[in-house]
């Protein structure tokens, strides 16, 4: 459960990804595409290669999402209900938790890697529950 | 918080300060990462090579091995922090393997 300390440290964090979100959502998508190959049979219709204007375009929408989130950190199953909804019965990513876990990761090593030091145990911790429970509500409606 | 289950012995846990000031923490972090020191000596034999410590982290220390991967993934967060733009995603890639197969190996003598 996120408290509010957690709360604070994640929104604070998002004031400085707010700059760079599309930089952070492409990196965090070809990081993934490149660390665990098997994401990328849900993505066949895209050009996946470095710099392709879908992953900056894909990327920008999944961070906007979050930063949605973040706004409604008391909220999240509503806030994210219609993205539920999509996961769920369109476009089915299965197993939900998992390959869900497996872009968490990789959004948290672009958070690492451009916040350094300020990357926090605590910050971390926040991040990595943050994240799950975005990833449990996109899950939500599979069954 | 629920990994710290198999470190009763080691104090104060309490908080991130707690943990952070923890000696025995330290030389448990130094013990692990010169353990991933041996594996990436041996590389082509990091089964062989975790079979001892499989063995204990198994009969004596009753480790599930899940905790195996979720330590994997926070040493990755670590590196990402301290290497930054170094960290490329071939870097990280290449980690997640690795974290993967020192996870495997240290799982592998399970009974």
């Amino acid at each position: 459960m996120l408290t509010t300390d957690d709360k604070k440290l994640i929104q604070q964090v998002w004031e400085r990804v707010l700059h760079h979100q599309e930089d952070f959502g492409t990196e965090a998508l070809e990081r993934m595409f490149i660390t665990y190959p098997q994401t990328k049979t849900y993505f066949p219709h895209f050009d996946l290669h470095h710099g392709s204007d879908q992953i900056r375009g894909h990327g920008k929408k999944v961070v906007s999402a979050l930063g949605n989130a973040v706004k409604s950190l008391d909220n999240l199953s509503q806030v994210l209900s219609e993205l539920s909804s999509l996961h769920a019965y369109n476009l089915r990513v299965d197993p939900p938790h998992f390959a869900l876990q497996l872009l968490s990761q990789c959004f948290q090593v672009v958070l690492a890697v451009h916040l350094g030091n300020d990357y926090t145990p605590e910050v971390h911790a926040a991040f990595d529950k943050f994240l799950s429970a975005v990833a449990a509500v996109l899950a939500e409606k599979y069954r | 918080p629920w990994t710290q289950r198999f470190f009763s012995s080691f104090g104060n846990l309490a908080s991130t300060s707690a943990v952070i000031g923890n000696p025995m923490v330290h030389a448990h972090g130094k013990k692990v990462l010169t353990s991933f020191g041996d594996a990436v000596k041996n590389l082509d034999n990091i089964k062989k090579c975790f079979a001892q410590l499989s063995k204990l982290h198994c009969e004596k220390l009753h480790v599930d091995p899940e905790n195996f991967r979720l330590l994997g993934d926070i040493l990755i967060v670590v590196l990402a922090a301290h290497f930054g733009k170094d960290f490329t995603p071939a870097c990280q890639s290449a980690w997640q393997k690795m974290v993967h197969v020192v996870a495997h190996a240290l799982a592998h003598e399970y009974r």
